[in-house]
């Protein structure tokens, strides 16, 4: 790719339904074709979208995830932001544990979500909804 | 669902080929219909080609396990096959594994490995 859309607009996905998932994580897949990942990082960013887009359902049963290129002087990269208004976390921390979940889980999916990212962060108070932002660099 | 997942017998052997990206419940589908399919025809192999799936995250893991692990309870073998490499990169990284579920890189190693496994 020679050159890049300035800051494209961002994508959106509606997430409610367990198809939702599945769409979102074409999207981001899409996205990373078009930015030219490499192969492994295209699963990585599609794998990622997958995880949020499903923890979305799971939890909070509607929220959306929100799709964007990203450049950092020469690096190009792809940002997640998913977004919900469910219960929230009473302890990110625990949360983030390999292996714990509230939800009949393997409770892989945050924490094995921030080990194939770059960048990621997560915000969240009891009845205050999750946002989990995450960015994968080429 | 037949047309996302078509699956083909011959003699004791079921083939199962995913041809679209699957959402849950398409997954949870899958399970059910290899395992009505299992019993119709008394199946002992069961090959599962995943070959076309681009992700496999945490809940396809658990769900590529539990049907391993239920065709195996009807007295059948289930070998997965084609995983693609930057897919099992993913899934490494995730800290996902398939443990006790035999894989293959194509149908032809699967069934040679189930026929092994006999």
């Amino acid at each position: 790719m020679n050159q890049l859309a300035p800051n494209p607009a961002a994508l959106l996905q509606r997430v409610k339904l367990d198809s939702d998932v599945v769409a979102a994580r074409q999207m981001a897949r899409q996205l990373a074709v078009e930015l030219e990942f490499s192969r492994p990082d295209q699963a990585l960013v599609a794998t990622a979208v997958s995880e949020l887009a499903r923890n979305i359902v799971k939890y909070a049963q509607d929220g959306d995830i929100e799709i964007c290129a990203v450049t950092s002087g020469p690096r190009v990269g792809i940002r997640v932001t998913a977004r919900d208004q469910g219960p929230g976390l009473e302890d990110i921390d625990l949360a983030m544990q390999d292996g714990f979940s509230t939800g009949n889980s393997l409770g892989l999916g945050l924490p094995g979500t921030r080990r194939i990212v770059d960048e990621f962060d997560i915000s969240s108070a009891p009845g205050k909804g999750l946002t989990v932002t995450v960015t994968k660099w080429r | 669902m037949g047309r996302r997942v078509p699956i083909v017998s011959q003699g004791d052997l079921l083939i199962a080929s995913v041809q679209e990206e699957l959402s849950d419940s398409d997954i949870l589908d899958m399970q059910t219909r290899i395992l009505e399919e299992v019993s119709r025809l008394s199946a002992t192999r069961v090959i599962l080609d995943v070959s076309l799936l681009d992700v496999i995250d945490s809940f396809g893991t658990r769900m590529l396990c539990d049907i391993a692990a239920s065709v195996s309870l009807r007295g059948a073998r289930m070998a997965i096959v084609g995983i693609q490499p930057e897919i099992a990169m993913a899934m490494v990284l995730l800290g996902l594994t398939l443990e006790d579920v035999p894989t293959a890189q194509n149908l032809d190693h699967g069934i040679a490995l189930l026929r092994e496994r006999a």
